[in-house]
């Protein structure tokens, strides 16, 4: 009892001090402008780490994802994936750790800045807005280009009308795309679950964003819906040339969608690579059918 | 029929579109002045004009943007008085020139008061707006310039000319009250269908996501502030000006902001036509209710009776709206078109 508790005090003071090290850690800085410079690299995350009252959801995460490659993060419920996504998009300031994106580096991203820094997101929980269109819910993923304020707006003065107008070809290239046409104009609450996911998806493409986030697009899902939005993704790749990172639960979507894909589990990144080594990792294999070890750490399979 | 767009090509007119607007016009500015008896004027069209276009400005704010105020009535006080004031200390100053600079002042007022709200939400938000409804009355009774000194801080209107035209009488005042209504209620109407409206819209449905995307949320809650209570204030000048003549601060107190607030509940929230049929139910039914209960209970429905009987069925009428129709009057009126057509 003693023991424990002394051992928890222990550790507790070793990751405070740890910690102090890791604000100033150099070699983190070094390994992050190396990466970063690199052109093919949209996105760096170096030595990520997040607590909750305590509980560390993340430590000491690396990732870079290369220009146009669709980049998996798996791991098991509560493994802390949400939670690497909302720190990329700024909705999270991580404790520790600095995130490139397209050579830029922070430790905390400005959440309001997203847009223009050329990354777009998906929630996991749908984030439309429900009281518009459809056609205006994906037109407000352009909102960061628009410049007119709003006296242009209301008089419908030129540059107000060329931004609606250029907003609204966009829109229907999206709309297009993503097979959107038949319900455009209804109100986007009443769409069915599956088709609210794919409007999110087109209210993220029609940024046009260099990096797409897409926190499990296919959650709660129909099979048929869940390889209809694999195409689209893929095609959003091959088409639009965005990257992508896919946060995923359902680890059998991700095998065949993704060219890279990083295993979290506890918090941290216990494998990194294509999904046949991904697949074959006995840490992986570990976390996701469970501990694999007896009491007695005696080989039970 | 066509007409020239301003890009060149020829667009047909949607006369079904046109009709109503075209029978607004007709009845507002032709059947009305030439017609209606005094008494409609005066008690019924100028405080359901002025209130009209609280609640279009309340709707902006609450309705389009999510954000709950408590704080209408001080908005219309600040409107009147700066109003008042202006009027006063400026020698020659046109009327729509004050009415504009007394919107403009409210709307200062208005972000100042609106900044709790990049903190605060809900419940919480509407508490501190309450904060603009006690500090607004204060001030104008506890500083005699804003009153011209005036011991009891009552404010009377000014002469109403409005480009040599003398407005003071019932009509002048109502084609003033109407005027402004039917302008600002066209700019309202630009406003939450354009891109600026989305974005109001946006905050209200997903704050988050809308950050996220690029939406500047800070600047869209003080925006729909300041707007909103600009179109309150002038509904303020309106309410002093053309409605009672005579007003003080104390006039601009808790009940009216409510009243506002239920105007837009009972319409229909996020809605420009729910403001209307709003603030037509309120400042009919009472009227209806005292003919109703005199009629039916002769002189026992005196008017303790009927002050109290109002507030009961107004009460039961707001919970029994946010419970069966939370879009209001304006949601039932499109569900009765459709029955009819």
């Amino acid at each position: 009892m003693i023991g424990a508790s002394l051992g928890a005090a222990a550790y507790e003071r070793a990751s405070e001090i740890s910690a102090i090290l890791a604000v100033a850690n150099p070699v983190d800085d070094r390994r992050l402008a190396r990466l970063s410079s690199r052109p093919d690299v949209v996105l760096a995350l170096s030595g990520i780490g997040i607590s909750f009252g305590g509980v560390k959801a993340l430590s000491d995460v690396d990732l870079e994802v290369e220009v146009g490659e669709i980049r998996a993060v798996i791991g098991p419920n509560g493994a802390g994936k949400s939670s690497l996504i909302n720190i990329i998009s700024g909705l999270y300031h991580a404790d520790r750790g600095r995130i490139a994106i397209d050579g830029q580096s922070f430790s905390q991203v400005p959440a309001s800045r997203l847009a223009r820094l050329g990354v777009a997101r998906t929630f996991q929980n749908l984030a439309l807005f429900g009281g518009l269109s459809v056609r205006n819910n994906i037109a407000c993923g352009r909102v960061h280009t628009r410049r007119a304020s709003f006296v242009e707006h209301i008089a419908g003065l030129p540059r107000a009308r060329s931004e609606d107008a250029g907003i609204a070809e966009k829109t229907d290239q999206i709309v297009a795309f993503l097979h959107l046409e038949s319900v455009a104009d209804r109100l986007v609450a009443t769409l069915p679950y599956g088709l609210q996911k794919r409007v999110e998806l087109a209210r993220a493409l029609v940024a046009e964003p260099k990096l797409l986030l897409l926190d499990e697009p296919m959650a709660g899902m129909t099979a048929t819906e869940k390889a209809e939005m694999a195409g689209f993704v893929r095609a959003a790749r091959d088409r639009h040339g965005v990257t992508i990172i896919l946060i995923e639960h359902d680890i059998g979507v991700v095998m065949g969608l993704s060219d890279r894909v990083a295993v979290l589990d506890y918090g941290r990144k216990i494998a990194d690579g294509t999904p046949a080594e991904v697949r074959a990792d006995p840490a992986v294999i570990r976390a996701y059918i469970g501990t694999a070890e007896g009491e007695n750490g005696e080989d039970i399979r | 029929m066509a007409v020239q767009a301003l890009d060149g090509t020829r667009v047909p007119i949607d006369w079904q579109r046109l009709a109503m607007p075209a029978v607004l016009i007709v009845v507002g500015y032709g059947l009305i002045p030439a017609y209606a008896s005094s008494y409609l004027v005066e008690a019924i069209l100028l405080p359901f004009l002025a209130l009209s276009l609280a609640a279009v400005g309340l709707n902006l704010l609450t309705g389009y943007c999510g954000q709950l105020s408590l704080g209408s009535s001080a908005f219309m006080a600040v409107g009147a008085f700066a109003a008042y004031n202006f009027n006063l200390r400026i020698d020659g100053l046109p009327l729509p020139a004050t009415m504009i600079l007394a919107g403009i002042s409210a709307a200062g007022i208005g972000v100042v008061f609106g900044l709790p709200s990049l903190r605060l939400r809900g419940f919480y938000l509407a508490v501190s707006t309450l904060a603009a409804q006690f500090f607004v009355q204060w001030a104008l009774t506890k500083f005699g310039w804003f009153s011209n000194y005036n011991p009891s801080g009552v404010i009377s209107a000014p002469h109403l000319i409005v480009a040599g035209f003398p407005l003071d009488g019932a009509t002048g005042r109502y084609l003033l009250s109407v005027t402004t209504v039917i302008v600002l209620t066209a700019v309202v109407w630009r406003l939450v269908n354009s891109a600026t409206g989305r974005n109001f819209i946006a905050v209200r449905d997903n704050e988050t996501a809308a950050r996220v995307i690029g939406v500047p949320v800070l600047r869209t809650k003080l925006l729909a502030f300041a707007i909103s209570s600009f179109i309150i204030g002038v509904a303020g000048v309106l309410w002093a000006f053309t409605y009672l003549r005579t007003v003080e601060p104390a006039g601009f107190n808790l009940d009216r902001s409510f009243q506002i607030l239920f105007i837009i509940i009972i319409g229909g929230l996020a809605s420009m036509r729910g403001a209307f049929l709003g603030a037509a139910f309120i400042v009919v039914f009472p009227l209806l209710l005292s003919r109703i209960g005199a009629f039916a209970f002769g002189d026992l429905f005196d008017s303790g009776v009927l002050d109290m009987s109002q507030r009961i069925v107004l009460g039961a009428l707001i919970i029994i709206f946010l419970i069966a129709e939370p879009s209001g009057l304006s949601a039932l009126f499109d569900r009765l078109k459709r029955r009819i057509g």
